[in-house]
């Protein structure tokens, strides 16, 4: 009895565990079987061409695929920095009595979910971005801002984690020697932690391709490549969000789950990247 | 000036920058908080607990709907992902164990899914429930829920299950016990407060999600708890709302908002506090 018992357990974990592989196969497959049409009628030519016009059934994905590349770069140019800011802030300058409080609260800042983020921004965000160039208030730019300002609490988060992973022995070391605050950050700190934070930047970035909820408020969601920062714009998932419940056409579907598997790759070559690269299996479980 | 006095204004220089940025970072931080609980209080009454969704303009209009659909959704994904996750994880960590190839592929896997972006899940359930049942229903916004949160348990329960130090493994086999039963009552048992935490976390993680449920669950402006039919959800709601031009509706959204951060961070600070004394008896 307690053989088959264990058996039985032994197997049912088993398949259970397997079950989490069969699913990220199976999205891989679903997207592409979806997608297939699409791929048919357009094939690469879906990734260049710059027209999307459901009424003509015609479809290219270049403007998402560049407002994604766009919004996210302007993210990670904006908050990479000042996370680490943030993050040296946390380890090495603030009084030990802010530390806990400040870092805490960064963490759970991390956790408010992204729609409010895009609440956010386009209550409060587009306003001032109206008034400060004009135009709409809506675009990439609003975008890419708000984006930054969602990833920022769990790049820090993370950044700060990796820094204060950085023996005191060594810093104690490198104040013996006469070293400033900032040399002991930018040699022994920074240069310690450094596959950390390079992992980090990229897990933040992954999570920004793939963010939708924060910036579909604020993108307003025109194919068309900006030709000003402020110009309104799309990414691919803001023209998932916006157009699949409406899509009635089979092509038109198709072609946006052509976008969500190129999404799905993007993503995860971006977090493959980062995990092997530069994040040691166990750090990178949180 | 002199090589010193050199170094010296760059430390001082560097250490303003780096002051001025957790300043400017927390200010943002801060100011996204404060129109949380400034909109969201303005905008809670009871009203909001009584009624369901109504035409902008009405009196008696309020999220009741929402906040029902939403516990049946989170409710429901939570009995379905954390089984789930915690016999995956408790493979992972007992059968698998460190050096196993798949158990490493697996994990590799769930880490990866867990920052694979929702809205793509949500399209998969689409094309996988929504698109052969012909309509949106509450069963594919829990299905879509569940592919996010099993991962996550996955995780926390296998880095929690091997805390568990080997010699209790061991003095329960040595007692004659099977290997399932000591997994259960020993192993599975040692780690509970760890699993807790991690259920907590995958739950406060689920409960934010949007983008899943936008063409899964999708969205209704009243009372429903047919999973077989669309449901309302606190995020789709405060999403449609939000976008909406009617000055009373975005107000219910900032008080949905307000409703399920306050929720998210009770879990999550939670979890901190039933993990702390653990982490300080390390």
């Amino acid at each position: 009895m307690n053989k088959f018992l264990d058996r039985f357990f032994h197997l049912s974990t088993l398949s259970i565990a397997l079950l989490t592989l069969l699913i990220t196969g199976a999205i891989f497959g679903v997207l592409f079987e979806e997608a297939k049409p699409a791929i048919d009628a357009f094939g690469f030519e879906f990734i260049t061409n710059s027209k999307w016009a459901p009424n003509l059934e015609k479809f290219g994905a270049l403007p998402a695929i560049v407002g994604s590349i766009m919004s996210t770069s302007l993210a990670m140019g904006l908050a990479v920095p000042v996370a680490i800011g943030v993050a040296i802030f946390l380890s090495e300058i603030a009084p030990e009595k802010l530390k806990n409080p400040v870092g805490i609260s960064i963490e759970l800042l991390a956790a408010i979910p992204s729609v409010i983020y895009g609440m956010w921004g386009l209550f409060y965000f587009v306003p001032i971005i109206r008034d400060a160039f004009g135009g709409l208030g809506i675009g990439l730019l609003t975008a890419g801002i708000v984006l930054a300002v969602m990833i920022l609490p769990f790049m820090a988060a993370v950044t700060r984690d990796a820094m204060n992973t950085t023996p005191d022995i060594l810093k104690e070391s490198a104040y013996a020697l006469g070293g400033t605050k900032w040399d002991v950050v930018k040699d022994i700190v920074i240069t310690y932690a450094k596959a950390g934070i390079i992992g980090a930047a990229i897990l933040a970035l992954g999570r920004a391709v793939g963010e939708t909820m924060a910036v579909t408020f604020v993108m307003g969601n025109v194919h068309k490549i900006p030709s000003l920062i402020t110009d309104p714009t799309t990414s691919i998932p803001v023209a998932l969000a916006n157009e699949f419940a409406e899509a009635d056409e089979d092509l038109y579907f198709s072609s946006l789950f052509y976008l969500a598997m190129i999404l799905f790759m993007m993503s995860f070559a971006v977090i493959t990247f980062a995990k092997f690269a530069f994040l040691k299996r166990g750090r990178s479980a949180k | 000036m002199s090589y010193t006095e050199k170094r010296i204004l760059i430390n001082k220089l560097v250490m303003v920058l780096s002051t001025l940025s957790a300043l400017i970072g927390m200010g943002f931080l801060l100011w996204i908080l404060s129109i949380l609980v400034i909109n969201g209080i303005d905008a809670i009454n009871w009203n909001i607990f009584i009624y369901e969704g109504a035409p902008p303009g009405y009196e008696e209009s309020g999220l009741k709907h929402a906040l029902i659909g939403q516990a049946l959704l989170i409710g429901v994904s939570t009995l379905i992902g954390v089984p789930l996750g915690i016999l995956a994880g408790t493979y992972l960590s007992e059968y698998g164990g460190l050096k196993s190839k798949l158990a490493n592929i697996i994990r590799d896997i769930s880490d990866i899914m867990m920052s694979a972006p929702s809205i793509v899940i949500g399209s998969f359930v689409y094309a996988v429930i929504v698109a052969p049942m012909g309509n949106f229903s509450g069963w594919a916004g829990i299905a879509a829920l569940s592919i996010i949160m099993v991962p996550i348990i996955l995780r926390t329960t296998d880095d929690m299950l091997q805390l568990v130090p080997s010699t209790l493994r061991e003095a329960a086999f040595a007692l004659g016990a099977p290997k399932y039963k000591v997994i259960l009552q020993v192993v599975l048992r040692g780690a509970k407060t760890g699993i807790l935490t991690g259920v907590l976390l995958g739950v406060a993680r689920v409960s934010g999600e949007t983008a899943p449920l936008l063409f899964t669950s999708f969205n209704d402006n009243f009372l429903n708890t047919d999973l077989s039919e669309p449901i309302a959800s606190l995020t789709v709601t405060m999403f449609n709302y939000a976008t909406s031009p009617y000055e009373d509706w975005q107000k219910l959204g900032w008080a949905a908002a307000f409703i399920l951060s306050m929720f998210i961070l009770t879990l999550n600070i939670l979890g901190r506090v039933i993990l702390a004394p653990k982490r300080n008896k390390k």
